[in-house]
């Protein structure tokens, strides 16, 4: 999508966004409101991924199956629609991501058993198909950001988005090491974490590891929903005719009624 | 190429001599006050949205798999490997949600010019009736895709019939054909939806609009147009359906199409109102979504039965708050039809009672729960204002029907003359 046309797509969003207004006002009121505290979700940070970014989306498939593929299935996802969708060739994709020595056509699916997984984590790691439907993009963000060692939890890793996690922080070699500040405990509430740091640097700086988390997270959000791509390439046209003929509609009402008085 | 229809006409009018009058008595000839406005799109609206629901229904019944199984893989199927699958099911998810929206706003506008009022109480009956079996549809509709808010939203839904004394237990295990929401029910959910209501929808939809077509329409100025004839007896102010109203409302059908299409295109889930985040996660009997809520459109009633502690008085309020709308036209004894003409006490009534049914939307969405503690500081209770918030709008909910009757009973009403012929027409 060019930037162009990303600027007609905002323009015609808000004229649509102004229809729905007028129309609806009392339940798009009630909408809106649920968006928009749907958007602040306390303090997470904003992902800002952009699934139509093809090559942010192939960076986030490589993290994807460098660090997580090995216990996370996305069973939804075959390899040969990553290849179509992440303009690949297939043998690039088999190459790259394939390490489970599964052919192009098969689903992506991890080699770890069940029960075993079960054994080592308490809970078999989660299928991630659609995590970023479930939760939402910036959830993701936020929680691949927010590792810290503890040594009081059984994976010695815990998490502030998801307190108890039983997940180690897969990324920590990119991220490098971050500690919690705690905030001492007033009069009736635990001490919780007031801030976290790196404590011991990784292979990439802060920004850098924005950057990956970003890319990530933008891939399991295209990995929610590939149609998303289509989707909204194709509504711009769709939106366009509709225009257009709501337009030849009303010319052709306006004609009719001249007749009534 | 005209002589060819005409001779197709005639053939058909020679076998059927009966099918000519019904189409003109419904379209050519039926004559409609001029002067409806934005409040009278929203019946044709329900009709497209009714024909979208079952035109994306039959496709995705080709793909959907019914079945604890393999329900939700199947959605998941349709979203990704069925070509156009997930415009399919976009358009009929975004269908379902308009298709309350539109029917909310049809029967405000109702409520607005009177449109209930002798001679249209049939009419309001069979649009109530409508009412009640889209909201079945589109609860069954909702278990289908199997995700976990379907799962506990069906757990919770059943077990309200559990509130009905002697027979509630035995009802809800026989509604499910289990002791959970499971594959049997799920199966006869889908048969139910696809089928069942369908069937029933349609029957009630045509009964809807044959009686409205027996009495003619209201109008905003809530004039009787067949008083006033011409020499040929059509109304002064009335014009025929066809081709006025279908080429003025096909005008409204673009602009709602827009709407529809900005929504399904770059909105589809709006924000997990119209699909919500935990149906993404299957169905789980043993994992409990952190707040278990229906979808937008039952909040305003669901809201009704969580502000009542008691689950049997509850159910109880739930249905009286459903019955009380089917006997509007018997409680409201006002002559005046119209907003327009009517006292000012109906105007605040009635915005007040549009205000809580919106703030119950929002009360059954868990909106409280964010907002209270924004609005009162973060120490604030927020069960217990919640509770007596909600109290205070469950007084206005069923206060309106009361004052509505006792409004017009007693003829506390001072009404504005209303006038002899629509006022107005765009």
């Amino acid at each position: 999508m060019t930037e162009s046309t990303r600027i007609k797509l905002k323009t015609m969003n808000h004229v649509a966004a102004k229809a729905f207004a007028c129309g609806f006002a009392a339940v798009a009121a009630m909408f809106a409101a649920g968006i928009a505290s749907a958007e602040e979700g306390g303090e997470m940070q904003s992902a800002q991924t952009n699934v139509s970014n093809v090559t942010s989306l192939q960076r986030g498939a490589r993290t994807y199956f460098n660090y997580c593929s090995g216990c996370h299935s996305i069973k939804y996802m075959s390899y040969a629609r990553l290849a179509t969708d992440l303009q690949l060739s297939e043998a690039e994709v088999l190459k790259s991501f394939a390490f489970t020595g599964a052919r192009i056509g098969d689903q992506v699916v991890t080699n770890m058993p069940a029960e075993s997984s079960q054994q080592w984590f308490g809970k078999t790691p989660p299928d991630l198909s659609l995590e970023a439907r479930a939760k939402n993009p910036d959830w993701i963000y936020n929680y691949l950001k927010s590792f810290y060692v503890d040594p009081s939890a059984t994976v010695g890793w815990n998490n502030t988005v998801f307190p108890n996690a039983s997940m180690p922080n897969p990324l920590w070699e990119l991220q490098g090491v971050q500690t919690a500040h705690m905030a001492p405990a007033k009069a009736g509430e635990e001490a919780h974490v007031e801030k976290l740091e790196v404590t011991s640097p990784g292979k990439q700086s802060s920004a850098e590891f924005d950057e990956t988390a970003r890319d990530l997270t933008a891939f399991l959000q295209y990995v929610g929903e590939p149609a998303a791509l289509q989707r909204e390439s194709v509504g711009v046209w769709v939106i366009l005719f509709l225009v257009f003929f709501t337009f030849l509609a009303w010319l052709l009402k306006h004609e009719y009624w001249k007749d009534v008085h | 190429m005209a002589n060819f229809f005409s001779n197709i006409a005639d053939w058909v009018n020679e076998r059927a001599p009966s099918m000519m009058p019904v189409y003109r008595k419904h379209m050519t000839e039926y004559y409609a006050p001029k002067n409806f406005n934005f409040w009278y799109y929203f019946g044709v609206l329900a009709m497209v949205v009714l024909v979208n629901q079952i035109v994306t229904g039959i496709f995705l019944t080709m793909f959907y798999k019914p079945g604890a199984a393999t329900a939700f893989d199947s959605v998941e199927y349709i979203m990704r490997d069925v070509e156009w699958g997930w415009l399919i099911r976009y358009m009929h998810s975004t269908g379902a949600s308009m298709f309350f929206m539109v029917i909310y706003l049809h029967m405000f506008r109702g409520l607005l010019y009177g449109s209930y009022k002798k001679p249209r109480e049939l009419v309001w009956l069979l649009g109530m009736l409508i009412f009640l079996a889209l909201m079945a549809e589109g609860f069954l509709g909702y278990v289908l895709p199997w995700g976990n808010m379907s799962f506990w939203g069906a757990k919770v839904i059943i077990s309200l019939f559990g509130a009905i004394p002697y027979v509630g237990d035995t009802l809800v295990q026989w509604i499910m054909g289990d002791y959970n929401p499971a594959d049997a029910t799920l199966n006869r959910f889908f048969a139910l939806h696809v089928v069942a209501l369908p069937l029933v929808l349609l029957l009630l939809v045509v009964l809807h609009i044959f009686a409205l077509h027996e009495v003619g329409s209201n109008n905003p100025d809530g004039v009787e147009i067949k008083k006033k004839k011409d020499a040929r007896g059509i109304p002064l102010d009335g014009i025929a359906f066809h081709p006025y109203y279908t080429l003025h409302d096909l005008v409204g059908i673009g602009f709602f199409l827009i709407i529809c299409a900005f929504i399904i295109f770059y909105q589809p889930t709006v924000g997990g109102w119209f699909i919500e985040n935990d149906n993404f996660i299957p169905a789980n009997n043993l994992v409990t979504p952190a707040e278990i809520k229906p979808v937008w459109y039952f909040t305003p009633f669901y809201a009704i039965l969580r502000v009542i502690p008691s689950k049997g008085l509850g159910v109880f309020a739930l249905a009286a708050s459903i019955i009380l709308l089917f006997l509007v036209p018997w409680l409201d004894r006002g002559a005046v039809k119209s907003i327009r003409y009517r006292g000012r006490g109906y105007k605040i009534a009635l915005t007040l009672f549009t205000i809580t049914f919106v703030l119950f939307g929002a009360i059954g969405a868990g909106k409280s729960g964010e907002w209270i503690p924004e609005i009162f500081g973060p120490t604030a209770d927020v069960s217990g204002i919640d509770m007596h918030f909600g109290w205070m709008l469950l007084a206005i909910y069923f206060g309106f029907f009361l004052f509505l009757w006792v409004y017009t009973y007693f003829g506390y009403e001072k009404t504005k003359p209303v006038p002899e012929r629509v006022t107005t027409h765009d």
